[in-house]
C-alpha cells in the first residue's frame, strides 16, 4: 500500500479490505461449509426442512411446521384434530410468519363507522378473539366454552360507564356494552341501577370508565389456554395434550375409530419435556393427523 | 411436574452450566488476547487487509480504526441491500428501500439487529447469508474487541515513561497503546466465534434447523390447501445470532420460528449461547488485570442482576395477571407450546439483558408488568451480561462510577484496579452514561409529540406508549427486540430510530475508550488501608444498587406513563 496516501483514508482502505476478506469468509466460506456438512445422511433431511408424506408418498408440508385443518371457508374440519390460532397471514402462512401482537389490556373492539365509506375500521381485540374462540371450540368439541370476561354470546364482558361528574365521580349517566355494536341486546340488562345500552355507530367509548364483568364461568375453563391463544411464530406444530384429549372423542366419532386407539396415537405423537423438564410437552398435530389418516384408510383397503 | 417446577429446573441447568464454562472459557479467552503469536489464517488475513499486527494503537487510533470498520459495513450492507435484486438467490425480491436499507445496515453494524422488515417477505438468501450474517460476525467482535482494549487501559501497569520501546501483548508501541483493533477484530472471529459457530450450527441442523439455498417449496396440504415452505441458510445465521447477542431472526417470528428454534432443547441451548461470552468475559477481565477476584466481583454482580430480574418475569408471566390473560387462564398469547410459558420467559429475560434482542415468544402480548421488567432489562444499559463485550466495558463504567461515589461517601479518592478516578475519568464515565437515556427519552418524546407516529402504534393508550417507548430503549441500548404491534417501517421510525442505534452504539463506545485511554497513561497508585476493596460482597452489592438507581432515576417517569399505569390497578 502506499505510504503516500492520507492516514484517514490508509484507514478505511484497510477497513473494506478487511470487510471484504471477512465477508468471503464468513459470508461465503463458513454458511457453504456448515451447507457441506449438512449433506451428510441424517443431517439431510433435517437441512432440507423435515418434509413429511402422506400415504400416497407426497410431500404435504413439514414435520415442524404447523397447517390448518380447516375447509376453504376456515371451518374446522371436524376429522382432524385442530391446530392452535394462528396470526400468521390467512394461518399458518410461512411467508408472512407473525404473531398478533396484541396486548393483554386490548380489550374492545372497533366497528367499522357507516359515516366513513369505503374503509373497514372494524378489528376484534384479543379479548373478544378468546371469548369468540372458545365459544367456538366449545361448540365443536361438546363443551363449556364460557370463559372469564366473555359473554355468552362470545365476546369480551367490557363496560363503558359514564358519570356526571370528572375522573369518574358523581352519579353513573349512562353504560354501553362496548363489545355488542347495535342494534345487539346487551349482555348484561342493567348495572348499578342504569340500563346498559348497544354501543352506536360512531361511539369510540373512550370517555367512558372501563369495567370487566367477570360472568359466571368456572375458574378452570373447559377449552385449554393454548386453544384460544395465537402462538408466536403463527406455525406453532404443537398443541398441549390437554387440547389433545378434549379432542378425541370428536375425532373417534367421526372416524368409526375406538377412542382408545385415537388416543394411542396422541400418545405415540406427543413429544414430553426434554430430559423431564424442558419446555412443555406438545402433540405434533400434522404427524397425529397423518397417522390418523393411515389409521382410518387401512382396514378400508383391507 | 409443574410448569414453575420445571421452569426453575432449566433456570438452574442454565445456571450451572455457565458456571462450568467461567472459567475454562474466560481463560481462553485471556489467552487469545495475550498470545504473541499469530495463527497461519490470521496473518494471511493481515496480508490481505493490509495491516500490520504488531503495531499497537493509541485509544484514539483504536477508535477511529472502529469506526472506519463500522463506517465501510454501513455503506457496504446498505449497497447490497439495495441492488440485492441483481445478485444470485434473490427470490424475485427487489432492491429495499432506502430508508429501510439504511435503518437495516445500521441495525446489524450496530449489533442491535433491529428489524423494520420480515425476513422471509424481504431479504433474499445472498443478502441475509453474506451481509447481515457477516455483520452478526462482525459487530459482536467489535464489542469484545473494545471491552478487551478498555481493559488493558485498567491493565496498564507502567507509566509510559518507564517503557522504552517495550512490547504488550506482542504489540510495539511507546506505552499508552491500547491494543491493535485489527487484531483483537480477527482474533475474536477466528478463534472465538467461528469455531463454536461451525460446532453450534451442526447441532441446530440436528435439532431440526434448516441450512439449504431453497426457495419457497410449494406444497398441497392435509387439508387441501397450499403452503409455501421455504427454505434459506438458516442455521449458520441463527448460531452467531445467539453466540454474537445479535438478534436478527431470518424469519420474523425469529426464534418463536421452528426452522430457527426447533425444540425445547435447542431452545435453552439458545439460551445457553447467548449467555455465555457475556459472563464469561468477567474471568478474562480478571485475568488480564492480574486479580482473578475483580472478574468474580464483576459477574457476581451481573448475576445477582439477572437471577433477580428472571425471577420477577417469571412470577409476573405464571400469576398472569391482567384482563386477557385471566380470561384465557395462562399468559399464553405468543409464545409457542413447545416451549411454554416458563421456557419463554427464560429466553425474553436473557435477550434483554444481554443486549441480543432475539425472541422466541412476543413481548407485546406478555403481562403488563412482565413486560416492564423486559423493558427494564433494557434500561438497565444492557450490562447483565449485556452484549459482547459491550456488556462488559458498560459494567467496568459503571464500576468507575461506584467507586466514585463510595469515594464521596467515605471522603476518599476514588481508585479502582489501582487507578485513580480523577475528573477526566468521571468526565467520559458520565458522558458514557447520559448518552443513552437522552436518545432514548428525547426519541420517545419526539415520536409521542408527532400525530404521525402515534398513529403507528397497534394498541391504544398506556399500552401504545410502552410500544414506542420499548421501540427506543431497545434501538437506543443496542437491543434490538420489540414490542412488535407498532409499525415501524415507515421513513420517520426508519430514519429515527437508525440514528438512535447509531448513537447509542459508538458514543458510548468512543467515551469508553477515552476513559481506558486515560487510564492508560496514568502510573498505578499502590495498595493501602485506605484503599476500597472492589473484589468483596459489599462492592458487588453497591456495583448492582448504583446500576438499579441510575436507571430508576432515569426512567421511572416514563415506566410509570406506560407499563405500570396498565398493569397497577
Amino acid at each position: 500500500m502506499s505510504t503516500r496516501l492520507p492516514s484517514w483514508l490508509r484507514q478505511h482502505l484497510a477497513a473494506l479490505r478487511a470487510l471484504l476478506v471477512l465477508t468471503v469468509l464468513l459470508g461465503l466460506a463458513y454458511p457453504f461449509a456448515i451447507l457441506g456438512i449438512a449433506q451428510i445422511p441424517g443431517l439431510k433431511d433435517h437441512a432440507d426442512g423435515s418434509f413429511v408424506t402422506n400415504s400416497a408418498g407426497q410431500r404435504v408440508g413439514s414435520a415442524l411446521i404447523g397447517q390448518s385443518f380447516t375447509d376453504a371457508d376456515g371451518n374446522a374440519l371436524p376429522r382432524y384434530f385442530q391446530s392452535r390460532p394462528s396470526a400468521a397471514g390467512d394461518g399458518y402462512d410461512p411467508t408472512a410468519t407473525s404473531a398478533s401482537n396484541l396486548g393483554p389490556e386490548d380489550v374492545v373492539d372497533s366497528f367499522d363507522d357507516p359515516a366513513t365509506h369505503g374503509e373497514d375500521e372494524g378489528k376484534q381485540s384479543l379479548l373478544t378473539q378468546v371469548c369468540a374462540r372458545s365459544l367456538a371450540i366449545g361448540r365443536l368439541e361438546g363443551v363449556d366454552g364460557a370463559r372469564k370476561y366473555c359473554t355468552r354470546s362470545g365476546v369480551g364482558a367490557v363496560l363503558a360507564v359514564y358519570h356526571a361528574g370528572p375522573g369518574f365521580n358523581g352519579p353513573i349517566t349512562r353504560v354501553v356494552s362496548v363489545n355488542e355494536a347495535c342494534p345487539a341486546t346487551p349482555f348484561l340488562a342493567a348495572y348499578q341501577g342504569i340500563t346498559v345500552a348497544c354501543r352506536a355507530p360512531g361511539d369510540d367509548v373512550a370517555a367512558g370508565e372501563r369495567v370487566l364483568v367477570r360472568g359466571d364461568a368456572p375458574n378452570t375453563p373447559a377449552v385449554p389456554a393454548d386453544a384460544v391463544t395465537a402462538s408466536g411464530s403463527g406455525l406453532d406444530p404443537g398443541i398441549s395434550p390437554a387440547y389433545a384429549r378434549l379432542q378425541i372423542p370428536r375425532i373417534a366419532r367421526e372416524r368409526g375409530l375406538p377412542v382408545g386407539e385415537v388416543r394411542h396415537l396422541v400418545e405415540e405423537n406427543t413429544t414430553g419435556r426434554a430430559l423431564g423438564f424442558i419446555g412443555e410437552p406438545s402433540v405434533n398435530v400434522l404427524e397425529l393427523n397423518l397417522d390418523l389418516d393411515r389409521a382410518t384408510a387401512a382396514p378400508r383397503a383391507g | 411436574m409443574s410448569t414453575s417446577t420445571a421452569g426453575i429446573l432449566v433456570v438452574l441447568l442454565l445456571v450451572a452450566a455457565l458456571v462450568v464454562t467461567y472459567r475454562p472459557f474466560g481463560d481462553y479467552m485471556y489467552r487469545v488476547y495475550t498470545s504473541e503469536k499469530h495463527l497461519p489464517a490470521e496473518r494471511a488475513i493481515y496480508r490481505l487487509t493490509g495491516v500490520n499486527p504488531n503495531v499497537g494503537q493509541r485509544w484514539t487510533v483504536y477508535a477511529r480504526s472502529v469506526l472506519a470498520f463500522s463506517l465501510v459495513s454501513v455503506l457496504f450492507l446498505y449497497l447490497m441491500q439495495r441492488v440485492q435484486e441483481h445478485l444470485p438467490w434473490n427470490l424475485g425480491f427487489s432492491g429495499v428501500s432506502p430508508a429501510l436499507a439504511w435503518n437495516t445496515a445500521v441495525s446489524f453494524t450496530t449489533n442491535t439487529n433491529w428489524q423494520a422488515y420480515s425476513g422471509e417477505s424481504t431479504m433474499s438468501h445472498v443478502t441475509q447469508m453474506t451481509g447481515l450474517a457477516v455483520q452478526n460476525f462482525a459487530s459482536a467482535a467489535v464489542g469484545i474487541a473494545v471491552a478487551i482494549a478498555v481493559v488493558r487501559g485498567f491493565a496498564r501497569r507502567r507509566a509510559p515513561v518507564a517503557t522504552g520501546p517495550g512490547s504488550m501483548d506482542g504489540v510495539v508501541g511507546t506505552g499508552d497503546e491500547i491494543g491493535n483493533f485489527w487484531v483483537d477484530l480477527t482474533r475474536t472471529i477466528v478463534r472465538i466465534l467461528l469455531p463454536i459457530c461451525v460446532l453450534g450450527a451442526i447441532v441446530l441442523i440436528a435439532g431440526g434447523a434448516i441450512q439449504n439455498l431453497h426457495g419457497n417449496h410449494v406444497v398441497s396440504t392435509v387439508a387441501g390447501g397450499k403452503q409455501a415452505i421455504t427454505g434459506g441458510p438458516v442455521a449458520s445465521q441463527e448460531i452467531i445470532k445467539e453466540l454474537g447477542t445479535n438478534g436478527g431472526g431470518f424469519y420474523n417470528v425469529n426464534s418463536a420460528h421452528p426452522f430457527e428454534n426447533p425444540a425445547a432443547w435447542t431452545n435453552l441451548f439458545e439460551i445457553y449461547l447467548l449467555l455465555m461470552i457475556g459472563f464469561s468475559l468477567p474471568r478474562t477481565f480478571g485475568r488480564l488485570v492480574g486479580d482473578k477476584r475483580q472478574g468474580l466481583a464483576i459477574v457476581a454482580a451481573m448475576a445477582l442482576i439477572a437471577l433477580g430480574s428472571l425471577a420477577v418475569n417469571m412470577a409476573f408471566q405464571a400469576a398472569h395477571h391482567g384482563t386477557v390473560p385471566e380470561a384465557v387462564g395462562a399468559a399464553t398469547e405468543g409464545t409457542d407450546a413447545r416451549f411454554g410459558v416458563a421456557n419463554s420467559a427464560v429466553f425474553a429475560t436473557a435477550t434483554t439483558l444481554t443486549s441480543t434482542g432475539a425472541v422466541n415468544s412476543f413481548h407485546d402480548s406478555y403481562t403488563s408488568l412482565g413486560g416492564a421488567s423486559l423493558l427494564f432489562n433494557m434500561m438497565l444499559g444492557e450490562v447483565a451480561p449485556g452484549g459482547t463485550g459491550s456488556g462488559l466495558y458498560g459494567m467496568l463504567v459503571l464500576a468507575v462510577v461506584t467507586v466514585f461515589v463510595a469515594g464521596l461517601m467515605i471522603g476518599r479518592t476514588p481508585e479502582y484496579i489501582g487507578k485513580k478516578i480523577g475528573a477526566r475519568e468521571m468526565k467520559f464515565a458520565s458522558l458514557y452514561f447520559l448518552t443513552t437515556p437522552i436518545i432514548v427519552l428525547l426519541g420517545t418524546g419526539v415520536a409521542m409529540a408527532m400525530p404521525g407516529q402515534r398513529a403507528g402504534m397497534l394498541n391504544g393508550g398506556a399500552h401504545g406508549l410502552s410500544e414506542v417507548l420499548y421501540a427506543f430503549t431497545s434501538a437506543g441500548n443496542n437491543n434490538g427486540s420489540a414490542f412488535a404491534g407498532i409499525t415501524v417501517n415507515t421513513t420517520w421510525y426508519n430514519t429515527a430510530l437508525g440514528l438512535a442505534m447509531m448513537f447509542g452504539r459508538f458514543l458510548p463506545l468512543i467515551f469508553v475508550l477515552g476513559l481506558s485511554g486515560s487510564l492508560a497513561r496514568q502510573a498505578p497508585v499502590p495498595v493501602t488501608a485506605g484503599t476500597l476493596p472492589t473484589h468483596r460482597p459489599q462492592f458487588v452489592g453497591m456495583l448492582a444498587g448504583v446500576t438499579l438507581i441510575i436507571v430508576a432515576l432515569t426512567f421511572f417517569p416514563a415506566l410509570a406513563l406506560g407499563p405500570f399505569a396498565e398493569g397497577i390497578h
